[in-house]
Order: C-alpha cells, then structure tokens, then sequence
C-alpha cells in the first residue's frame, strides 16, 4: 500500500504546491521581463492577470448565450489577446513617456496604473466575488483507477491536470522562442545589457513591444490558471499574486526568464509544504501565513544573494 | 584628399546634459587609416567615441560619415550606417554564446550570413571552437575580440574602438593590437582610443593628443611617439 505519509503528501501538499508553482512562474516570467527590460518593477502586472480572468469569465457566458459551453482554456484565447493590447496600450500611453526619467517616475506610474485597472474591472463586473468554475472539482477518475491499481493512487483534479500541462506548453514555446528565435535573443540581449543592444543597431523599442506580447500572453495564461484553480475571481486577486509573483522573479535573479519559473516553482512549492505537518499533528506554519513564506525568502534572498539563483541583475 | 575622409568631425562641442566635456575638438579619419586618440584620463576622449555614436548631448559641430552628416541620429541608426563600435567595458552579451552576439551584431542584415560568420571565423580563430559557450564565460583579450568581431560583422566603413586592450595581460596586448592591423589590412579604417600611448601610436598611421577636451597636438604615430613634449607628458609612465 501506498503509505500514509506519501498518500498525503503528494496529493495534498506537493500537487497544489506545483500547481500554484506554475501559476507563479507565468506571473513571474512578466515581472523579469519588464524588471531586465525596461528597468522598473511593474506594479500593475497582477492587474493584467486579473483582468485577463474576467475576459475570459465574460467570453465563456456570453458564448454560453449563445448556447455554446467553452471550457475556459477557449475563453482564455480571446482574452489573452485582449491582455496583450491591453498591455501595449498601457505601455505606449503611459510607460513611454517616461522612458528616459528616473526609474522611479515609471514606477510610481505603474502603480497608478494597477489603481486605475482594477477600478475600471470593479466598475465594469462589480466589487464582489464571481465564481469562475462552478461545482467540486473530482479527482481524474482515469488517473485515479490506474495509479491506485500499481498503488500510488494520486488525486489529480481535471483543473490541475490542464494547469500543469498548459504551462509545460507555454514553457517549451517561450523556450523556443528566447533560444532560437531572432527576436527571442534580442530580447535576452537587450536584458543583458540594453546600453549595447542599442550601439549594435538593435531596435529596442520593437523588443520592448515583443517583451509587452511574451508578458501579457504569460500573465493572461497566469491569471485563468488562478482563477480555475480558486474557481472564483475578484478584483483583489492579481494584487495578492504580486508579492511571490515579485519574491518568484528576486530568487530566480532579475532578467533571468527561466530563473523565474524555478523561483516561482519553488515558492509555490514552499508556500503549500510549509503547511505540511513535519513536526508533531498541526501545519508548521499556518496557512494564514502562506505569503509570509514567500515575503521571507524573498528578505533573506535580497540580504545574502541579490543577484538570485542564476545570477541576475542587481539594483 | 577629400573623397578620402571616411569620418570627419569638424569643431566638436559636447558633454552630458550640462556639462561640457569635449570644448572643440576636430578629428579625422582616412580611408585605410588607423588613427589613435590619445591623452590623459578625463581628457574626454571616449567621449569623441560616444558623440560620433550619438549617444550624449552635441552642443555644436559637426560628424560626417562619408561625407554625410551623422549628427543629431539615433543610435542604432548610425550604428546601420556603418559605424561599428567597441565599447570599453560590459561590450558584449555575458549570458549569450559567442556565436549568439555576432548574431545580434547582425541584427540589421536580413540576407544569409553563413559566409560572413566563416569570414570572422576565419579572422578570429580562437572564437570558432568556443563559440557555443556563453561569452562571459571567456578571458578579457577573447572577450574582445567577441566584441570586435560582433562589431565587424556589419560590414561596417569605420571600426571605433574605445580602450581595446585596457585591463589586458602584456601577451593579450600584442594579439589584440596585432588583430586591429590585420582587421586595418582587410580595408577597414580604424579609430581608437588607447591608454597605452606607446604600442597605439606604433601601429597607428596617425594620432591625435587630447587634452582637456581640446586637440592639443597632430602628427603621424611616428612624429608623436619621438616628440619630445608628447613622450615627456604622455608616453613615459605607460608601456
């Protein structure tokens, strides 16, 4: 028999650690982008996330009006290119000007930005809560007789089986396309050092837009994961993300696109285990304190090794 | 003569915001020259380097590139006009391979490079077995040349290089200031600024000695190097 500890584990703590992993890596891809990119931490990623869910929420029912029923991954194809346009209007409106300013000037703008974003969704759908899936989400019947036949029985959601596998997809593309495609290297060259992209006659501006197209397409395909995972959204919900999404980018090292997805992994990982009862009957650290977990590594990542895991930029 | 003058600035008047750091200063560069710059430290001579890159402020004067006036363009847009730069430090992509910053030296050419990257290859054979390694991975002097490569890949009219051999060992030295003559022999007019007076105006056909923002003398890098003024201020200490 597939033993106690490992039953648990595995389903309950290490399954939703990797799915909420997942969740971070995509947000925090965005984040070390435009952090290597364009130079600013951008307060109103958590926004693009969260806006891109109500899309895809709003597509899915009026689709359903229409007396067609879309899983979310469809609705999510419309909104994601919403979440694009989104992302370079803002950028081209109210990022642009301050191209040349002080680092702070953008800063300050983005999170102006994230108020403005998240007013305007409060306006449009409401203040309140919105369920996104309804219903009990079943462990995968297919996945549970088998595995539960050579005793490991895993209880893996439908939900959590498109999340994992969506974002294995999106990796491989994003992989193609930084290390082998020409826009891909320019855009790790221009995170390497923009000075010199520059004086190399690259075009850094249709970087920075292809940085906004990578970015929002990773946080829209963040955002529904979030939203089927929770199966509810609200407007708070791109806000709460930002802080591992940013403790995500910090440990993988700023500019560093795959550091961000092991540093997300990680944090969501540590996030879930940390409420794992390793000593004694209760969680370690009460799930209250979730995001507390990510806050400290974050802290003590940015003491004693700002560059990250795979040695990115430092501030 | 005219039709001769590759790179020409005439009257030079620039700094940072501000501050003033070039006060007026004229150089020029011929077709199949390599010209030096020299001078003291803060004598503002990468700063030559960096106005002709239209990367600060020009208050007044004038750069032409073949006769045609660079002044007052972006960039990246000189850079496609055929000014190929060598930044002193951080002059390539650390976390890219070798092969991968020649590509971005590229960025511009659409046409198929296979025999340009042969061609540099073949110019700096060093870089051939290394060039899937990442190039922060490498020495300083291989950096270089990386740099130096990445720069020519443009089939650019002019090379500027801004202190290619500072921070190097002796034996680095000589191979970089013996790859500038070789690059110089393909046709290719240089203009660098050096720290190392002495070894730059030896393979230097002319050179400039910069000081405070001015011209302060012209000659021929053998004039220069036996001058007595010029060797007494500025080549003694340096090898």
């Amino acid at each position: 028999m597939w033993e106690s500890f490992w039953f648990e584990f595995i389903n309950f703590y290490f399954i939703p650690g990797l799915v909420l992993g997942c969740i971070y890596a995509l947000g925090a891809i965005g984040i070390t982008l435009t952090f290597g990119i364009l130079r600013f931490a951008n307060f109103a990623h958590g926004e693009i996330m969260m806006t891109s869910s109500y899309l895809t929420w709003e597509f899915v029912l009026v689709a359903s009006s229409f007396g067609l029923i879309l899983h979310p991954i469809i609705g999510a194809i419309p909104a994601s290119i919403c979440a694009i346009i989104l992302a370079l209007i803002v950028d081209r409106l109210f990022y642009k000007p301050f191209r040349n300013s002080p680092t702070i000037m953008i800063v300050i703008a983005s999170f102006g930005m994230m108020l403005i974003i998240r007013s305007m969704v409060q306006v449009i759908w409401g203040p309140n809560q919105i369920t996104f899936v309804k219903g009990i989400a079943k462990p995968n019947s297919i996945i549970k007789d088998f595995t539960s036949s050579i005793d490991i029985m895993l209880l893996i959601p439908n939900k959590h089986i498109f999340i994992l596998l969506g974002t294995i997809i999106i990796m491989l593309i994003f992989n193609y396309l930084l290390s082998s495609t020409k826009i891909g290297k320019g855009m790790r060259a221009v995170s390497d050092n923009p000075n010199l992209a520059e004086v190399s006659g690259i075009n850094v501006e249709n970087i920075v837009k292809a940085t906004w197209v990578v970015g929002g397409f990773c946080a829209a395909a963040a955002g529904v994961f979030l939203a089927m995972d929770t199966q509810f959204i609200e407007s708070t919900m791109g806000f709460r993300m930002l802080l591992p999404m940013f403790a995500a980018a910090i440990l993988g090292g700023i500019g560093r696109p795959f550091g961000a997805v092991a540093g997300g992994l990680i944090i969501g990982l540590a996030e879930e285990l940390s409420a794992y009862p390793w000593l004694g009957d209760g969680p370690v650290i009460s799930p209250g304190y979730k995001s507390g977990v990510a806050f400290s590594i974050m802290v003590v990542m940015l003491i004693f090794r700002p560059s990250g895991l795979f040695r990115g930029r430092v501030f | 003569m005219n039709s001769d003058k590759i790179l020409s600035i005439s009257n030079l008047i620039a700094g940072y915001g501000e501050t003033e750091i070039l006060h007026n200063v004229s150089i020029e560069v011929h077709k199949n020259e390599i010209v030096s710059i020299i001078g003291p430290n803060g004598a503002g001579k990468s700063t030559i380097l960096k106005a002709i890159l239209g990367t600060l402020d020009i208050k007044s004067g004038e750069i032409f590139l073949l006769e045609k006036k660079i002044t007052g363009i972006k960039p990246s847009d000189i850079v496609r006009k055929g000014v190929g730069y060598v930044p002193q430090t951080d002059n390539v992509f650390v976390s890219l391979s070798v092969h991968e910053n020649l590509e971005m030296g590229a960025w511009t050419i659409e046409t198929n490079l296979k025999e340009k990257f042969e061609e540099l290859y073949n110019l700096f054979p060093d870089l051939k077995d290394k060039r899937n390694q990442l190039a922060g991975q490498l020495s300083g002097g291989q950096r270089q040349m990386v740099a130096m490569a990445k720069a020519l890949i443009l089939n650019a009219e002019v090379l500027l290089l801004d202190e290619p051999t500072a921070g190097l060992s002796p034996k680095y030295r000589g191979e970089i200031f013996a790859t500038i003559k070789r690059i110089n022999k393909s046709g290719l007019p240089v203009l660098m600024v050096e720290q190392n007076a002495k070894q730059a105006l030896q393979i230097s056909h002319r050179g400039y000695v910069l000081v405070d923002g001015s011209n302060r003398y012209t000659g021929t890098g053998q004039d220069l190097s036996s001058d007595p003024d010029v060797a007494r201020m500025f080549l003694g200490s340096r090898g």
